[in-house]
């Protein structure tokens, strides 16, 4: 059997949006792409187990969340981490995306625990609701809320910010911010 | 150092409204900045690879 056109569609569409996730949760392309690459794939041979009508982004999103979630455990006992030495691979490698304005924040991003990190990015930047984000990573709704505000405060800590003002205060990350996104 | 915290987590671990929403940007505008790569050949050949690989098998 063949990919229907549409079914395609709805991958290729969902391409964007899921680099940027796995981008933000290994904090290296070159790895995301190997997931995003890893995570079509097994799409496409269990497509059978994909429901018509049903969300395709939300499908992929799950399938590399537990992509991912598998090889940083295989990582995790590989390297030696007492000291949290994973998380400096993800802040050191030097092929990082993004500009320089988003440095800061991405650092900050890599020392948050991982199920806080792919909580907070689900439902603040992927545009999944707390429902759609507790069926993505297989847990209560509630579970997602308070990873969600624990990201938040530890992202703030990290970043020092008391208020408003006291963040991303160079004129190139005001830029970036008042260019806007897509949403 | 308790100093800093205390005013970062505001009352009860809660932060404030303006910090939420300047995160909230943040981490869109971060997330974005990837989105709008768009897709890479390299995945627009992928689904176009294996259309053409089960068309020769299936045909």
């Amino acid at each position: 059997m063949t990919l229907e056109p549409s079914v395609r569609e709805a991958m290729l569409s969902a391409v964007p949006s899921l680099r940027a996730f796995a981008i933000s949760l290994s904090g290296n392309v070159d790895r995301a792409d190997d997931l995003v690459q890893e995570t079509l794939l097994r799409a496409m041979a269990n497509i059978d187990s994909f429901q018509p009508g049903t969300n395709m982004s939300a499908w992929l999103f799950t399938i590399l969340r537990n992509l991912f979630r598998s090889e940083y455990r295989k990582r995790r006992r590989e390297v030696e981490d007492s000291d949290g030495s994973y998380a400096d691979t993800l802040t050191s490698h030097p092929e990082q995306h993004g500009r320089i304005e988003f440095e800061e924040f991405r650092k900050a991003l890599a020392q948050l625990p991982p199920d806080q990190r792919e909580a907070l990015i689900l439902v603040g930047a992927s545009g999944f609701s707390y429902e759609e984000a507790a069926g993505i990573c297989a847990c209560a709704v509630g579970t997602i809320k308070s990873r969600v505000n624990r990201a938040r405060t530890r992202l703030s800590e990290l970043l020092a910010i008391d208020s408003a003002d006291d963040f991303g205060p160079d004129q190139s990350t005001r830029a970036v911010l008042s260019a806007g996104g897509r949403r | 150092m308790m100093q800093t915290d205390t005013q970062t987590r505001k009352r009860g671990g809660k932060l404030g409204r303006d910090v939420q929403t300047k995160l909230g940007k943040t981490l869109q505008a971060y997330f974005d900045d990837v989105v709008k790569e768009g897709v890479p050949d390299r995945f627009k050949d992928l689904l176009q690879q294996y259309d053409e690989r089960k068309d020769k098998g299936s045909s």
